[in-house]
């Protein structure tokens, strides 16, 4: 790959002679940034390797985006330290202008320029004779599979086709790192799976490392390599799915991330039959610890003696969500097939699943 | 710009310390925040240069004034601003009412027709008002004859006859304001009222009135700025502003110092509208509540009422701009018809190229200031390049008479510093240039092409902005490339707008005329106050004629968003 701001001329710096290939595609260190009196990002660390996929989760107003448009240069930061591929990009002094960074940026309403047909939208990124240009453009068009819609204007394509261009803008210059802002939040929910996997499936073929903002956790879980948990400008978790879905840092984590209910370990002894193993998972573990509770975790069992009574049942399709109200008022999901219908009212005993673990949630 | 770094080590060759600092400068962060307070500063210091003028008053100036014109001048502008204030509301208020509520023979074209009378000057309407129905005009003879020679009619020339004539000019500001807050305001509140069981008066009283008021007061503080604008159609009238007191001075003494003075009254005039305009809007911030276009259902009127509708809405219009225009039209047909008319049009070439070529530099000026700023906003630092723009954009509220001494005390300023390092400024910038009328000009029509720019780059999202960049376009090339194609149409809008505004100006070029240099208006004026309207039909009429050009586009706008 050849990215001339990364050019040898450049590279002559002290910070510059450190890097070397096996350098991060893009190292955050302790960045800040305040608007007016918010502290938007707060501290925020991450590393992002060659061709990792990282998804950057959180509510609205966590500071992601903002995160996200820091990376690109578009704000420049307040402290701290952004690199990529080991050059410096800001570090709180001086901010090297977007243009010279050498990063994709793919949007949520796409942001085509409206003027320019889709190969001049996918060539405007590309710097090299006009030959060569066609080529890659050409080449961009069949990456996304798009090879006949190059005089296309941006108007008469569907959304979908619009997301594969814009993706395929941004990869044309060949980033170090691509950034993609809520990419599929504007795409309506049938189409999203579909176009997801494959802007995933481009990536993994060109072997370009992303970085990925979503507020949906589903996504997020989807997607990422790994994923970053934010919430009020601080990253809480960074870690693979599945130690973010089972081992979250925190309650909040926890409950972001999926669909949980936190007891205390006693009432969790008391109320909920446990399976032997998963009380020797819990053996030694303090009475007032909290733990998590997926509705996947519990079961139940229509049982005229046993002491909670099904309180609310939602259809979902595949599932049914049952919440069942405990002897002691607190309640707790369950998850159950689409084929076992349960009326409300019911009397059951809780149980434990097989082989899952109630978690034990860290307290901070 | 980053030409000061800190060095990270002190061992680092000289290439590296330059590659290293252009590649920083490229973002040019800093580079457009100049430019954008640079215009604000060179917008702004002739209005701060008079304003601080108030703060070494000349006692021999004040006294000399105060004993012979100020007391009357002070009094006329007190009353003229009144009373086109309360005209303009009465008229452009209850016509937008009227036209919104109500159903009648032709209301949907007099929604459009009524906001003709933005094309017509008001120098130029003044003269026909005072030739139609003053001393000597058709109407009196017609009155004369039929009720006796010494039979009672109004004094046309009078204050009076001004504040008529200002208000038939300027109501459309009012209508047009007050129709907008109508249908897009008032209408969601005024269906919630009518199912809160409120009657349809009810509710048109205690529901829309309060939320059209401040529409209606942001309309009258912009009739005030014209009024106090003006000296020339008040001398039609014989009417002494303070603005005509202001001309007095400068193009008969050419006194700096006693011009700046009185203009600075013309300003505290110009900060007491805006003061009124805040008292009569109070604590009320409306935004837009409901729908726009569903809203007070038009009532329909019929037999006598429907009649008075029709005819009050013709009324106007023949009296404001038909009316004019067809006497106009005749004057000058009859004027090519006679013997003499064939010398006067001779001249016409050259007032119509001076004034061509005071529109081009003005259009030229402000379209290129309004898109560098419009750009800065997205590649400078945005708080800064903001409060730059609204600073640029204040020219449009001072009276021109304040923007024509400011800019020569700017310019003289200037002068003088530059006359210290010895390089001199061409023209006679003393007394009045065509750089000094530019200046003066772009100071004052900077604002509507800034407004009409800034709309076309609000249709660039940040999104596409922050692409070209991320895809190695520099922020020249972004707006080359990106922002101008797609704000084309606006460019083109503010071109109009700004030209037609600097065509038709005349007491600038009044006050800040080279000798001899005669635009199109100043010749209407010229022979209309040696009471030659035949002659300057022609004239009156091509102004009025590109004029309408903003005001179709505009009356399309509107007739399309009517139900």
């Amino acid at each position: 790959m050849n990215h001339p701001a990364l050019s040898p001329d450049m590279t002559t710096t002290p910070t510059s002679t450190a890097a070397s290939s096996n350098s991060p595609a893009l190292s955050i260190s302790d960045v800040s940034k305040h608007f007016a009196d918010v502290l938007a990002v707060d501290g925020v660390s991450l590393d992002v390797a060659d061709a990792e996929l990282l998804a950057l989760v959180g509510p609205s107003g966590c500071g992601k985006s903002t995160l996200l448009r820091m990376i690109a240069g578009l704000i420049p930061i307040e402290s701290g330290r952004i690199e990529l591929g080991g050059i410096v990009a800001d570090d709180g002094r001086r901010s090297l202008p977007p243009e010279q960074r050498h990063v994709g940026l793919v949007f949520q309403e796409h942001a085509l320029f409206p003027h320019l047909s889709v190969e001049k939208n996918i060539g405007f990124g590309v710097r090299t004779t006009n030959a060569e240009r066609a080529g890659r453009v050409a080449e961009m068009l069949e990456l996304v599979g798009l090879g006949s819609h190059g005089n296309r204007y941006p108007h008469e394509l569907s959304g979908g086709e619009r997301q594969r261009v814009a993706l395929a803008r941004a990869l044309a210059p060949d980033p170090a790192l691509l950034l993609l802002d809520e990419p599929f939040a504007s795409l309506d929910p049938n189409l999203r799976a579909q176009v997801r996997s494959e802007v995933v499936d481009v990536l993994r073929s060109t072997g370009t490392a992303a970085v990925f903002v979503t507020h949906d956790q589903a996504e997020a879980l989807a997607v990422g390599d790994r994923i970053a948990v934010m919430r009020d400008g601080r990253t809480l978790q960074v870690d693979g799915p599945d130690a973010i879905f089972h081992r979250p840092a925190d309650r909040f984590v926890a409950a972001f991330m999926g669909e949980a209910d936190f007891m205390t370990v006693a009432a969790l002894r008391t109320s909920i039959a446990g399976t032997p193993e998963a009380t020797d998972h819990l053996r030694g573990v303090d009475d007032d610890e909290i733990v998590m509770l997926r509705p996947d975790d519990i079961g139940f069992a229509v049982d005229p003696t046993g002491h909670a009574r099904v309180s609310q049942a939602e259809f979902r399709g595949s599932t049914w969500c049952y919440t069942l109200e405990l002897a002691d008022g607190s309640t707790v999901r369950s998850m159950r097939s689409h084929v076992d219908a349960c009326p409300l009212g019911t009397t059951v005993t809780p149980t434990l699943v097989a082989h899952h673990h109630p978690v034990v949630i860290p307290t901070r | 710009m980053t030409t000061t770094l800190q060095p990270d080590s002190p061992s680092r060759s000289d290439e590296a310390a330059h590659a290293e600092r252009s590649r920083f400068a490229g973002g040019g962060r800093g580079g457009w925040t100049s430019v954008a307070v640079g215009a604000a500063v060179v917008v702004a210091v002739p209005v701060l240069m008079l304003a601080s003028s108030i703060l070494t008053p000349s006692g021999e100036v004040w006294s000399q004034q105060w004993r012979t014109r100020l007391p009357g001048e002070l009094r006329d502008t007190a009353i003229l601003l009144v009373g086109v204030a309360v005209g303009t509301t009465f008229l452009g208020a209850g016509l937008a009412w009227l036209v919104s509520a109500y159903r009648f023979p032709g209301s949907r074209q007099f929604g459009w027709m009524l906001i003709l009378p933005l094309a017509m000057p008001s120098y130029i309407l003044g003269f026909l008002t005072l030739s139609s129905v003053g001393r000597t005009g058709p109407v009196q003879d017609w009155w004369r004859d039929r009720f006796g020679i010494d039979a009672w009619f109004p004094d046309v020339e009078s204050i009076g006859g001004a504040i008529v004539t200002f208000t038939l000019v300027l109501y459309p500001y009012v209508y047009l304001l007050a129709r907008a807050a109508l249908r897009d305001q008032a209408s969601g509140a005024y269906q919630a009222a009518r199912t809160l069981g409120a009657t349809r008066s009810e509710a048109s009283r205690r529901i829309v009135l309060p939320l059209v008021r401040p529409a209606i007061a942001a309309g009258v503080a912009v009739v005030m700025m014209e009024t106090l604008t003006d000296f020339a159609t008040v001398q039609y009238f014989g009417v002494d502003t303070v603005s005509v007191g202001v001309f007095r001075i400068w193009r008969g003494t050419y006194d700096r110092d006693a011009a700046s003075q009185i203009a600075t009254l013309v300003l505290a005039f110009a900060l007491l509208a805006i003061g009124l305009e805040r008292v009569a809007r109070g604590r009320a911030r409306f935004s837009q509540t409901g729908a726009a276009g569903a809203g007070i259902e038009p009532l329909r009127l019929r037999g006598g009422r429907a009649v008075l509708a029709t005819g009050t809405c013709t009324a106007m219009v023949l009296a404001a701009f038909a009316g004019p225009v067809v006497r106009l039209a005749v004057w000058a047909v009859q004027e090519q018809r006679s013997d003499r008319g064939t010398p006067l049009i001779d001249q016409y070439p050259e007032y119509l190229a001076n004034s061509l070529q005071l529109v081009a530099f003005t259009v030229v000026v402000c379209i290129g200031v309004a898109i560098v700023l419009a750009n800065a906003q997205r590649f400078g630092r945005p708080r800064i390049t903001q409060w730059a723009t609204r600073t640029t954009a204040m020219g449009y509220a001072v009276p021109g008479p304040v923007v024509a001494i400011g800019v020569i005390l700017a310019v003289v300023g200037l002068d003088d510093l530059l006359g210290r390092i010895g390089l001199e400024l061409p023209g006679a910038v003393r007394t009045g240039s065509l750089l000094i009328l530019v200046y003066a000009y772009v100071v004052r029509f900077l604002a509507p092409g800034l407004t009409a720019v800034e709309a076309g780059m609000g249709q660039v999202s940040e999104e596409v902005t922050a692409s070209a960049r991320t895809l190695g376009a520099r922020p020249l090339e972004t707006a080359r490339r990106i922002h101008l194609p797609l704000s084309r149409s606006s460019l083109l809008a503010a071109t109009v707008l700004v030209g037609v505004d600097a065509l038709k100006e005349l007491p600038i070029v009044l006050l800040l005329r080279p000798f001899g240099f005669d635009t199109l208006p100043v010749w209407v004026y010229n022979l209309a106050s040696e009471s030659r309207f035949q002659q300057a039909a022609l004239p009156a009429l091509s102004i009025i004629a590109v004029a309408l050009l903003p005001v179709a586009l505009l009356a399309r706008r509107l007739d399309r968003t009517d139900p």
